[in-house]
């Protein structure tokens, strides 16, 4: 294995256990709302003064506004019914995108297209949103169908340059988002797809048909969009670890050389991977057209979702079903960071930092392992244990 | 001046590694320290280099009692340490390597480069190492690296050297260089030790031989006291055989027939040249040549790897000329890579997995694309058994086990299915004499099931103790062929390209 591969598995966490996985990305949260907890403390001017002449009364203040945040930031996320529908509503295209870049991971490949792949996405299913009609039990397939196949093109190209020419699939989605974008601003002004009325970019309203159904009906937002998030970690986990175009997957991602060896063929992964990522985030693309009041598609429809599905894979560690916590969790931050900041004044921006603070935890373990004084699972010892195997 | 580690105790979870060992270094002495993967011989060293603390036992140096934390502090009390995998930065120079981490400087900071050139001379040519202190590292060779590590051990002052497998990545010709070097440093006064498992060279180099097994030193010998058969048994704790037993060969049809066969390298250079040559059932054909000459091409051109240029391939008379590798695995062809971790295995992947590399995609593995899971452990379970794999089990990662066994899980995989064509390359290299011994036998038991076997070796012993006939590569030529009784030196000559 090349030492870049090593490099790259490490940050991504291809190729460890899953209860290793979850262990350091637990304690780099329960570490990043400690550190929240001291910005939110500090970040009280009238605090920060009345530090000087009543010290006491400055930490109580300062205490009773840490406990009444994360009251509210737990409150908004999972404290009842409309929290929990909208952590869940965050999290799904979240979930969806996230599992595409985790799926590169696992298959080597650093997607950072999901932003492009879920603009194509939804503007496939646009289309078929709008002028298809069909009953509801049709109508939601076929749309949503549609979305995966814009993402699929989308990824899938930048999966074949990379296979035919060499082309980095770190430059080639990161061209690729800008070209979506601007292909999408374009075609939502044309005729036939721009709202009439409008003279900015927004496309017409898909027709009822093709809207996804609430989840605990009409009241809160959440839609069945979070089921099939739920089907699609079922899929990519099955996909990944129990079919055989899995095994290639994860066999090139790892060492494309023993890969090419054994008879696998690499461009082929790296095509295939690419596209049914791209779908992946096609559908996220599609959810959001599909499951979001006016349920038209527009620029900014992914808003920060493709990027922040690249923060979700890694803080999964690019497996389905940790892809699937670090989705709700981020779902869950964003949910409750509203109820903070309308509830308790803190700036919604902290939960930006919070998940920033999560992040850096994971992407530099050994910080975790030295705040917590857990014992690293690849040291010396280790790898002298079982050489002593040989004969 | 001497050098003392005594009483040495090292346990990790789990493992004694350094059980009570002892070892002594006077100047102008050298040591072989012998042993089998895991036998602790690098932990040992690793203690001695400060980058383990031994948990008992002193180490001490003209009879004063020192602890090492870092290798710094080893270094300071004049102990150097030549890595098996080398520690130079490819696209510095030679001096700029040697001087890393100690620049000498003029005022203000700058490098003095006259000043680290000359040093750097000055040490190649008192110990007549040939170095340009001027080259890049990347554009030389292996051999001459290992010189420019060396000459920054002495550049440290080292009155110790430690040399971790020097010879593992040599050609024969740079083994020679080496010793030859070893000789200057001991007549210099300096005291070596060099860790092996070849033991013709420990014969042949060491004033003393420690052969440490399972964290203890079992023996310590002078060579012309031993054989190396005596060594061998010592380090594997069992007779051992290191002549292959085999039967007369009994050659059947052609299976493998290669024509006027052209590769290119991965420079675009011609490789293979025209070689011809058939492998029938029943045999085996060995083929012998220093590193570089062509064998890789020639493998990688065979197997569908390589793009073949000109020439054809034929196997069993069905022509597979650039045939994809899958179709010569749908064939019957084994093929054990000479590189078992860059391409024979995926080491993150366990042991289960690494199984059924080339063959996950077919049944009874698989239906459709529905991985058998159960199925396919329970085979890996067998396999593992058959085929004397140690490892704690078949879930854990290969990269967890030792070089030999890793060998192993490539030797099964391979070798568990109906072969009529088995290329082995290299299928020995860096692993202990137990494993050697094992794979050796399993490659005879294959010919004597009836498959052509093609091997390639750099290590000459390996070829003449395994191959019915051997052809010499030179230059991407075939530049002789032989019996399996041919005298060395012809076969030598023929490697230098000069025989015939």
């Amino acid at each position: 294995m090349s030492e870049q591969q090593n490099w790259v598995n490490r940050a991504t966490g291809v190729g460890t256990s899953v209860a290793r996985s979850l262990l350091l990305p637990t304690l780099a949260l329960i570490t990043a709302l400690v550190i929240g907890a001291v910005i939110i403390a500090f970040s009280d001017v009238d605090n920060l003064q009345l530090l000087g002449t009543d010290t006491g009364q400055a930490l109580s203040n300062m205490w009773s506004e840490v406990v009444d945040s994360y009251a509210a930031l737990f409150r908004g996320s999972i404290g009842s019914v409309n929290s929990i529908s909208e952590t869940l509503f965050a999290a799904t295209p979240l979930l969806l995108a996230g599992l595409g870049v985790a799926l590169g991971f696992q298959a080597g490949l650093f997607n950072i297209g999901a932003q492009g792949q879920m603009l194509m996405g939804s503007i496939l299913a646009a289309y078929v949103g709008i002028y298809l009609t069909a009953p509801a039990f049709l109508h939601i397939p076929l749309t949503l169908a549609a979305g995966i196949i814009g993402g699929l093109i989308w990824g899938g190209l930048t999966g074949l340059l990379k296979a035919r020419t060499g082309a980095h699939e770190v430059i080639t989605t990161i061209m690729f988002n800008f070209i979506a974008l601007f292909f999408v601003q374009w075609i939502l002004t044309t005729e036939g797809l721009q709202d009439p009325g409008r003279n900015n970019p927004v496309s017409a309203a898909i027709q009822e048909t093709a809207q996804l159904p609430k989840l605990f009906g009409e009241e809160y937002r959440v839609t069945i969009g979070f089921l099939i998030a739920l089907l699609a970690v079922a899929g990519v986990h099955w996909l990944l670890y129990r079919s055989s175009p899995g095994f290639e997957f994860r066999a090139v991602g790892s060492n494309p050389h023993a890969g090419s060896y054994a008879g696998m063929k690499v461009a082929l992964v790296i095509t295939a991977v690419m596209a049914i990522a791209g779908g992946l985030a096609g559908a996220a693309g599609a959810n959001q057209l599909m499951g979001l009041d006016p349920y038209k598609a527009t620029p900014s429809l992914a808003g920060a979702v493709g990027f922040d599905a690249i923060t979700v894979a890694l803080l999964g560690r690019s497996n389905p079903v940790g892809v699937m916590w670090a989705a709700l969790l981020f779902g869950a931050l964003t949910a409750g960071g509203r109820e903070m900041q309308g509830a308790a004044q803190v700036p919604i921006d902290l939960v930006v930092v919070l998940q920033a603070l999560i992040v850096i935890f994971v992407a530099a373990p050994g910080m975790i392992r030295a705040i917590w004084r857990v014992k690293a699972d690849d040291d010396s010892a280790a790898t002298q244990v079982t050489t002593s195997w040989g004969a | 001046m001497s050098l003392e580690l005594s009483g040495i105790t090292k346990r990790f979870p789990g493992v004694v590694a350094n059980d009570d060992v002892s070892l002594s270094l006077a100047p102008g002495e050298v040591v072989a320290l012998l042993g089998e993967n895991g036998a602790g011989k690098s932990t040992l060293m690793n203690i001695l280099y400060g980058l383990y603390t031994a948990d008992e036992g002193t180490i001490k140096v003209d009879g004063e009692e020192l602890v090492f934390d870092s290798s710094a502090d080893a270094i300071a009390a004049g102990i150097g340490m030549v890595h098996q995998h080398f520690m130079l930065v490819p696209v510095f120079t030679v001096t700029e390597n040697v001087v890393l981490g100690l620049e000498p400087t003029t005022v203000g900071g700058v490098i003095d480069r006259d000043q680290a050139r000359k040093t750097v001379m000055e040490i190649s040519e008192r110990y007549n190492l040939a170095v340009d202190p001027d080259a890049l590292i990347e554009n030389i060779s292996v051999g001459v690296q290992q010189r420019v590590e060396i000459i920054k051990v002495l550049d440290r002052e080292a009155r110790f050297v430690v040399f971790d497998e020097p010879t593992a990545v040599l050609t024969p010709q740079e083994v020679d260089d080496f010793f030859g070097i070893v000789e200057g440093l001991k007549a210099d006064g300096k005291g070596i030790v060099f860790i092996t498992h070849k033991l013709g060279e420990a014969i042949d180099v060491a004033d003393r031989i420690v052969v440490m097994r399972s964290g203890k030193t079992v023996a310590e010998v002078l060579p012309q006291d031993v054989t190396q058969q005596d060594l061998a048994d010592l380090m594997v704790g069992r007779p051992v055989d290191l002549k292959v037993p085999k039967a007369e060969a009994n050659p059947g049809e052609v299976v493998l027939s290669v024509q006027d066969l052209e590769v290119l390298d991965d420079r675009n250079v011609k490789a293979v040249d025209k070689v011809s040559f058939e492998v029938r059932a029943g045999e085996i054909v060995g083929v012998a040549g220093v590193q570089g000459n062509g064998q890789t091409e020639l493998i990688e051109g065979i197997t569908g790897l390589s793009e073949v240029v000109g020439g054809k391939v034929t196997i069993a008379g069905k022509e597979v000329t650039s045939a994809s590798p899958r179709e010569l695995h749908s064939m019957g062809v084994s093929h054990i890579p000479e590189d078992r971790q860059e391409s024979g295995l995926v080491l993150n992947f366990t042991v289960t997995e690494n199984m059924v590399l080339d063959s996950y995609y077919e049944e009874p593995y698989s239906k459709g694309i529905v991985m058998d899971w159960e199925y396919t452990r329970e085979s890996a379970k067998r396999l593992v058994e058959q085929y004397d794999v140690r490892t704690p089990g078949t879930e854990v990662a290969v990269s967890t086990l030792s070089g030999g066994n890793q060998q192993k899980v490539i030797v099964a995989r391979e070798f568990d299915r109906d072969v009529q064509l088995v290329i082995a390359a290299q299928p020995t290299r860096g692993i202990d004499v137990g494993s050697i011994e094992y794979i050796h036998s399993q490659i005879v038991a294959k010919r004597d099931a009836g498959a052509a076997v093609l091997v390639v070796s750099s290590e000459l012993d390996e070829v003449r103790a395994l191959s019915d006939r051997i052809i010499v590569l030179f230059h991407g030529k075939v530049a002789g062929e032989f019996g399996p009784d041919a005298a060395v030196t012809d076969i030598g000559l023929a490697m230098l390209g000069s025989g015939q």
